[in-house]
């Protein structure tokens, strides 16, 4: 991976550290408040360093890890996205993908495409399909 | 914490990060003043990791939670050296570009450390 493809593994890390630390806070802290909410930031941490990982990796193995991280995430940030405006009451607290992540830039909305976007147009060379 | 120093730790690495993106995005490779702007913006960090530990001792105690302060600050400490490593490693534009991303990060968590220290009722 090189160029403007390092740019994307350096956000995703970072996005990988503020979804580490959060979760941690949540577990750690008050966990019975908010389970479902806080077992999604979890699993969406595991997620986005697993992601992080595979999109630094070479080789059709980590090609479809990367795919199905990235889908992963763009499903969960759409998913509870809409689900905690149309039902706040499931998530009382804030996960990463809250409100399409607004309390990250909304962040976590755009990167999976742009991800998808290189993934698309940087097929490891051999592999014919994802 | 002590608050006028945030404030001018949330400008450095705020100027940092842009001034960084700004030269990457222009092609300039990692020089020693991308590197120094960063290592600056964690010399910072760790001054504010002192102060956050002696501030308690002097009746400057967190509004909120202290795990989720030191959890920031400790997240914050990772970002500048693993930028700066990677900007040593690869000698490209897009090392420069990474710079500035890990010191506008630690400018955003710096603000969640102001806002936990000042404002959040735990």
């Amino acid at each position: 991976m090189t160029g403007i493809g390092r740019l994307l593994v350096a956000v995703y890390g970072v996005l990988a550290l503020a979804a580490i630390g959060r979760s941690f806070v949540q577990i750690a802290s008050r966990f019975d408040a908010a389970p479902l909410a806080y077992t999604l930031s979890a699993l969406a941490a595991v997620v986005y360093v697993v992601a992080t990982v595979a999109l630094i990796r070479s080789g059709r193995g980590w090609y479809r890890v990367a795919w199905a991280t990235i889908v992963f995430e763009f499903t969960g940030v759409l998913v509870v996205g809409t689900l905690s405006i149309a039902f706040p009451a499931l998530f009382p607290d804030d996960t990463v993908w809250s409100w399409f992540g607004r309390g990250y830039l909304f962040i976590p909305l755009v990167l999976p495409v742009l991800g998808m976007w290189w993934l698309a147009t940087h097929r490891p060379s051999g592999a014919d399909a994802a | 914490m002590i608050e006028w120093f945030t404030w001018v730790q949330l400008a450095v690495a705020s100027v940092a990060g842009l001034l960084c993106i700004v030269l990457g995005l222009a092609g300039r490779v990692p020089s020693d003043l991308t590197n120094g702007a960063l290592v600056l913006v964690e010399l910072l960090l760790v001054a504010q990791l002192v102060v956050a530990i002696a501030a308690p001792a002097f009746g400057n105690e967190a509004t909120g939670s202290v795990l989720e302060f030191y959890t920031y600050l400790v997240g914050a400490l990772l970002l500048p050296p693993v930028a700066i490593v990677w900007a040593l490693l690869e000698r490209s534009r897009w090392s420069t570009v990474v710079l500035g991303v890990a010191a506008l990060a630690v400018a955003v968590m710096v603000y969640r450390m102001l806002q936990i220290w000042t404002v959040q009722q735990a």
